[in-house]
């Protein structure tokens, strides 16, 4: 620049001080307190109102949100059921060496005995039983039955227990059945989460789960591969129509945008089950093709029940969310920026690609986070046309939270979800910059 | 410059008309051309059709009739980016997302240039309008004037023959405005670049430019050099929107040459000189500005016509007087005085003769 920036002159005796940077010690204020403490008392009225203004919400989002949140993080390593219910078989448990290949002395099936008759009379033994089951099956009917003859027992009297209890099931003469009770007598156990990565506890440490049982990892690669597939054809179908929204007067432009907001105002399961009447076998699309001659009528397309027919359907329940943030970023971007790249010579390609695509990046980047995340765990969609292959990590979770009743590795799936979409935030803020998201 | 032969010029419009919705035209009929190396502007209210005619110019708008020729060649069908016109914005334009000397290695970019080619002339651009230690910067971090620096720099560093400029000091505070008319027309001349200049201020139109082409009502009103269009305006338009004015109001009495004999609405006669006036009887709206008012009777002619006046207000400005008046009937005639060691400061309330010589008084357009 050709002229000298002038240093700005202040005539009050405070600039004076301001300016003096070899003044050392804290700013006073006129009274001779520090100033950041004058300061600080000035704001905390202002403050408090701020606080009391938010604290409903705030109370609101810690108590339905936050503890919930916190609540399933912990379920998902929280194990206190076996050595609550089998307390003094857990001690027991604890001296006996599962790697000798024989059983338990006569003094593990006392106690074992005792904490029985005890979880009998308290009905919780159905309830272990079910826990234990989750690593290996028939465990649950084990405790069902043992539990009808054990209640007979008397601790004080009956002993010695051992040949008793096997008598009432052999499976308690199985090394197998002690080891499986001793791995999982842990209070905070990782289980669910090898669980939900296809591995179990084991005695020997870590395994991998028998291959007919791994279908876990699966779908957390499918709904990430899916997830990233329904983002980017968002991106592709919203982008022009975002574009256009945006160069259009703005009294059409509200018009089509009320065609965009439209999906909203009707029910997700009415939309849903409306694509389930586009895409079946005798639906719309191929009863259309198929006069059309386009489609043979034994060959018609397979497009739901499949993973073609969950991205179809969550793309177009998505697609506002991308158009939205798109759109009012776009709307920021004034024609002249694409008019003086024109006037410097680009062609209609370049100065789209140069000068107006680049300044549109945080509209997409937004909208990309917000149908990511949206559709890493969507239920309904995937539930309704998903059949078997098309289906989410959020459905499995539904079903162990409402039919398996195995909440702990719904937890544990929960928490992955959880992370691995944090983790993708902070590689996007790594990559592109949370800076370069805007939504309007 | 006499306007008509269109065949040496540089930039011509030949009957351009120009309509949005195909009821009203924006620029009705419009001839205009101009050699290489001048600095034309167009001067007009908003809504005058300057601006449209800028845009047609630089390619945006499509004439709705008539021709545009860039070196004798038209250009109707010609894109905007292969007219190979520099172009300043009014907002400046300058890419948010790219470094000042990526912005400027832009319009070097899309010709292919070679990357120290484009360096070079990226830095002698940046030279030029002194901003030599900003290249690495964004828009954002520069200050309006260095903003507008760039983008003068960025019209210019593809060596265009033709500039064009739309209200580009619009944004700028009265102190920068003022030094950036200096240097852009400094620039102009010094590379012997044509420029057309779109502004609605007067004085930048004054002081910048070699012509001066005044738009209302979608025509040209007047085209000519500052001085002329100052001291000659050829209709009420022009003598109104182009710098202070006084307006009497009166009937032609007497026409003969480039003499004429007005009377008054409320009576009286004055001298004065006929511009488009042509019959006795006619309506006229007379124009004569605030500082050729003399109310020295020694230095009027002999036999002028004079007017009474009343003193209504008298303002001290400085280096001038700014005096107000009722002269027949007109509460705002103004009268401006040099701050002169000898000059007359006049009071409220004092009752003058005022007169002028006939040729600064014009008989225009009622």
């Amino acid at each position: 620049m050709g002229r000298k920036v002038r240093p700005i002159h202040t005539n009050t005796s405070d600039g004076d001080i301001m300016s003096d940077t070899t003044d050392s010690g804290p700013m006073l204020a006129a009274d001779g307190t520090p100033l950041k403490r004058s300061l600080s008392r000035a704001l905390r009225r202002q403050k408090m109102r701020a606080l009391m203004l938010v604290a409903p919400l705030l109370i609101f989002v810690l108590i339905s949100f936050i503890f919930p949140i916190g609540s399933m993080l912990f379920r998902s390593v929280e194990n206190d059921i076996v050595a609550d219910t089998l307390p003094l078989t857990v001690v027991e448990l604890q001296k006996w060496d599962a790697e000798s290949g024989e059983l338990p002395d006569e003094a593990l099936y006392a106690a074992f005995a005792s904490d029985m008759v005890k979880a009998i009379a308290a009905k919780e033994h159905t309830k272990l039983g079910t826990r234990l089951n989750y690593e290996q099956t028939g465990l649950s009917s084990l405790f069902r039955k043992s539990g009808r003859k054990m209640k007979k027992l008397d601790p004080a009297e009956d002993a010695p227990f051992k040949e008793k209890i096997i008598k009432i099931d052999k499976k308690w003469g199985d090394v197998e059945t002690w080891r499986a009770i001793k791995t999982h007598s842990v209070r905070i156990t990782n289980g669910y989460f090898l669980n939900a990565v296809d591995m179990r506890r084991t005695p020997e440490g870590a395994q991998a789960q028998p291959e007919d049982k791994q279908i876990l990892i699966t779908l957390f690669q499918r709904t990430l591969l899916m997830s990233l597939m329904i983002t980017g054809s968002c991106i592709l179908l919203g982008y022009p129509v975002a574009w256009i929204l945006a160069n259009l007067p703005a009294r059409t432009a509200n018009v089509l945008m009320i065609l965009v907001l439209l999906p909203f105002w009707t029910s997700l399961l009415v939309r849903t089950s409306a694509w389930k009447v586009m895409l079946q076998q005798q639906g719309v699309i191929n009863e259309v093709l198929v006069w059309l001659g386009m489609v043979a009528d034994d060959s018609r397309l397979a497009l739901i029940n499949n993973q073609t027919g969950t991205i179809i359907a969550m793309t177009h329940i998505l697609l506002p969310f991308m158009i939205l943030p798109m759109y009012s970023v776009m709307q920021t971007i004034k024609p002249h920026y694409v008019r003086a790249a024109k006037s410097m010579g680009a062609t209609d390609w370049t100065a789209f690609w140069r000068v107006y695509f680049p300044q549109s990046v945080p509209g997409i980047g937004a909208g990309s986070i917000l149908v990511f995340i949206l559709a890493i765990g969507y239920y309904i969609t995937p539930e309704i046309v998903g059949g078997t292959k098309g289906v989410f990590i959020s459905n499995r979770i539904a079903y162990h939270i409402s039919s398996s009743l195995n909440w702990g590795l719904a937890a544990a799936l929960g928490t992955i979800l959880l992370a691995v979409v944090l983790i993708l935030y902070w590689a996007y803020d790594k990559i592109v910059g949370i800076d370069n998201v805007k939504l309007g | 410059m006499p306007d008509g032969s269109t065949s040496d010029a540089f930039v011509a419009f030949e009957r351009v008309q120009k309509s949005y919705d195909g009821e009203n035209l924006v620029v009705k009929d419009l001839n205009l051309s101009l050699p290489k190396g001048e600095f034309l502007t167009m001067l007009g209210p908003s809504g005058s059709g300057k601006t449209t005619c800028l845009m047609m110019l630089a390619g945006f708008e499509t004439a709705t009739h008539g021709e545009i020729l860039l070196d004798g060649r038209p250009i109707n069908n010609i894109p905007p980016h292969k007219r190979g016109i520099g172009m300043v914005f009014q907002n400046y334009a300058l890419f948010p997302h790219m470094t000042v000397a990526e912005n400027l290695s832009f319009p070097l970019e899309v010709r292919k240039m070679g990357k120290s080619e484009r360096e070079e002339k990226v830095k002698r651009a940046l030279d030029m309008v002194q901003m030599g230690a900003f290249g690495g910067r964004r828009p954002a971090q520069l200050s309006g004037g260095q903003q507008q620096r760039i983008a003068l720099a960025r019209a210019l560093v593809f060596e265009p023959e033709l500039v064009l400029m739309d209200e580009p000091l619009g944004a700028l505070d009265k102190q920068l405005r003022e030094h950036m008319q200096f240097e852009i027309t400094r620039l102009a001349h010094e590379l012997g670049i044509t420029t057309v200049y779109v502004t609605h201020d007067q004085t930048e139109a004054l002081t910048m430019s070699d012509r001066v082409a005044v738009f209302d009502d979608g025509r040209i009103q007047q085209l000519d050099p500052p001085d002329t269009l100052y001291e000659e305006p050829q209709n009420s338009f022009v003598a109104q929107f182009i710098g202070e004015n006084n307006t009497l109001e009166g009937v032609v009495q007497e026409i003969s040459g480039d003499k004429c004999l007005i009377r008054l609405d409320d009576g009286e006669l004055i001298d004065a000189k006929p511009i488009n006036v042509s019959q006795v009887g006619e309506r006229t709206r007379v124009s004569i500005r605030p500082e050729r008012v003399e109310f020295n009777k020694e230095r009027l002619q002999e036999g002028a016509h004079t007017l009474k006046a009343e003193v209504l207000e008298f303002i001290y400005m400085g280096d001038i007087f700014r005096t107000r008046l009722r002269v027949a009937g007109n509460d705002e005639f103004v009268v401006k005085t040099r701050n002169a060691p000898d000059q007359v400061r006049l009071k409220p309330g004092e009752q003058i003769e005022i007169g002028w010589l006939p040729e600064d008084c014009r008989a225009l357009d009622a």
